[in-house]
């Protein structure tokens, strides 16, 4: 096998897309199945250029129906594989997805969000956070990173494919436009070096020897002929989901102790909201910020504890109030006031979240 | 017990008799693809996907690792399979309305890229699973739950030839055919050369196999063999439509 993309690690400057591509040569992926689509091209681009080099292959498909499907035969066979896509593409790809649900198909897909609804457009939003983790028919049994920083596009890029093994559920690395585009230092290494050991994949179907002889043939159908099997299958599905529930679920939360007022943001956000916090308490304003990385499962737990003695909570995010809906659903019960902020397909910067939380206070 | 003895090796007894309504062709055209993965020794190697539709109920039909997918998606998730492990032998089995209408673009373009994968399409007319609506092959003026009156080409168009379509958008190398369930023999030749198509990898292979639906047709078995005999036949012309050269 040639020698190892990377060799200990590196300090490097690049674009999300490019970062993406790094971490997924970085996790041993074989086989990346695409579909263009703004702004996750580059992944593609950076992707096709290193794979025959690290003897990894790529496929173009017809579209992002077909990138998923593609996608899935490629894990169900074996290989660590993944795809990327973005808005209207993220649609498409819903139906495969939901396969991979009911399959428990631990394929990675990395979103990069853009503005929404429709082509909206190619920039950036927050967007796809409904869709990414509940679209689809059936309950969302799936596994979303929201990352912040292109550090964590590397790191959560090659979580995601150990997550994805380890819990066989599809796991998604959710960013957006901007993290796709920009450019930012970040160390990319070796995951050997840093100690994390690749979960092995296994091949689902077309396993060694004669089925039906040596060994009893694979039969895989997601067809159920009465309301009470189908029940049967979903609630074996829950008890598997609630069971990884809390090794997978991840979250951020800083200066909530003490805070009168929590910030409650994901993604990229959390830059605005870090540098926000830190001016705030300088301000003498108690402020803290807390941030789901896993929108799917959330964490649920950490977040009615890091919210308990606060007076109320901010929710920041560029979509008109996905994230919230989320939140609200995980801490029922609390009466914390919830002050929106919500800027659907733009960017949020942190005088803005400063500005508000100051008008807020007083 | 004769039959039996004609069952393919590669058939999965437990799951005998099948699930296919009485008179339906599916049956016929996965005896010809059972016999012709039995004839090659490759039930080892092969990793067998079924849409939905009626070919569904094939996902237990055979001793050989099988995935049932979504409507018109086997072609992709049977070409996801190949690119990743191009040693199995992927077999993409689908019915006229998954391979022509909701599919038709993963066909077109797994033709096009020349995947080395087979599809094999089984054309009976109809949507049989859902209930006898118009299919992209429903011949003009036939009628259907959505054709009440008769199918009006005026209005929805000509049947479509799949195998003179992938064989006008593949290259040398692949192989394209048109077979019936009325010819088993000649069939199973067909399936097999596409078969043997890919484990060559020269190119793309595609079987289309005209079949009956005496369900939702509403015939007997005479009109259903006339039908299958007379009526498609004047529309789908069996044969081959294109042969990988042989090597000399």
């Amino acid at each position: 096998m040639a020698e190892k993309p990377i060799q200990g690690e590196k300090r490097v400057f690049m674009t999300g897309n490019e970062v993406v591509a790094w971490g997924a040569l970085a996790a041993q992926a074989d086989i990346m199945y695409g579909y263009p689509i703004t702004p996750q091209n580059e992944i593609m681009h950076y992707w096709s250029r290193l794979a025959p080099k690290h003897g990894k292959k790529f496929l173009q498909t017809e579209d992002e129906i077909s990138a998923g499907f593609t996608t899935i035969g490629g894990t169900i066979i074996g290989a660590r594989a993944f795809t990327g896509t973005s808005g209207p593409g993220n649609t498409l790809m819903q139906e495969p997805m939901s396969m991979a649900e009911m399959y428990r198909v631990p394929a990675v897909f990395i979103i990069q969000q853009r503005g929404g609804p429709s082509t909206a457009t190619v920039i950036y939003s927050q967007q796809e956070v409904t869709l990414t983790t509940f679209g689809g028919n059936g309950e969302g049994y799936r596994i979303v990173y929201s990352t912040a920083t292109h550090q964590e596009l590397f790191d959560y890029t090659i979580k995601a494919f150990n997550t994805a093994w380890k819990h066989r559920f599809p796991t998604f690395v959710l960013a957006d436009g901007y993290q796709a585009k920009m450019r930012e230092p970040l160390t990319i290494y070796d995951p050997e070096a840093k100690g994390i050991e690749m979960v092995p994949t296994v091949p689902t179907l077309g396993k060694e020897g004669v089925p039906g002889v040596d060994r009893p043939p694979v039969h895989m159908t997601n067809t159920r002929n009465t309301e009470e099997e189908l029940y049967e299958v979903v609630k074996g599905l829950q008890a598997a989901y609630e069971e990884m529930w809390p090794e997978v679920e991840e979250h951020e939360a800083v200066e909530c102790e003490d805070a009168e007022i929590i910030i409650v943001c994901h993604g990229v956000v959390t830059r605005s909201a870090r540098v926000a916090v830190s001016q705030l308490r300088e301000a003498g304003i108690k402020a803290g910020y807390f941030r789901p990385i896993t929108l799917r499962p959330f964490p649920v737990e950490p977040m009615k504890q890091s919210i308990k003695g606060a007076k109320q909570l901010l929710m920041v995010e560029s979509a008109q109030g996905q994230l919230a809906r989320l939140v609200k659903d995980s801490i029922y019960g609390s009466t914390i006031p919830i002050e929106p902020m919500f800027r659907p397909g733009i960017g949020i910067s942190s005088e803005e979240i400063v500005e508000k939380v100051q008008s807020l206070i007083k | 017990m004769e039959f039996d003895i004609s069952m393919p090796k590669c058939w999965r007894r437990e799951t005998k008799g099948h699930k296919f309504c009485p008179g339906c062709g599916h049956g016929l055209v996965l005896k010809a693809l059972g016999l012709a993965i039995d004839e090659l020794q490759i039930q080892d190697r092969v990793v067998f996907g079924c849409d939905i539709g009626c070919s569904l109920l094939a996902y237990d039909f055979f001793n050989v690792d099988t995935m049932q997918t979504h409507h018109g998606r086997t072609t992709p998730v049977i070409t996801g399979i190949k690119r990743a492990r191009p040693d199995r032998i992927g077999i993409a089995y689908m019915g006229d309305g998954g391979g022509y209408a909701i599919g038709s673009q993963h066909l077109v373009n797994a033709a096009a890229r020349n995947e080395r994968i087979t599809a094999i399409l089984v054309n009976n007319t109809v949507y049989g699973m859902t209930g006898g609506q118009m299919a992209p092959t429903t011949l003009p003026g036939m009628k259907t739950e959505t054709s009440p009156y008769g199918r009006e080409i005026s209005q929805t168009g000509y049947p479509t030839q799949g195998p003179e379509m992938v064989a006008a958008i593949t290259r040398e190398g692949a192989y394209v055919a048109r077979g019936t369930v009325g010819k088993l023999s000649q069939l199973k030749n067909m399936i097999k050369k596409a078969l043997e198509t890919q484990i060559a990898g020269t190119g793309f292979s595609f079987v289309e196999a005209l079949s009956t639906c005496p369900t939702n047709w509403s015939t007997n078995a005479k009109d259903t063999w006339s039908f299958l005999e007379d009526e498609m036949t004047k529309y789908f012309k069996v044969g081959e439509l294109k042969v990988p050269a042989k090597e000399e």
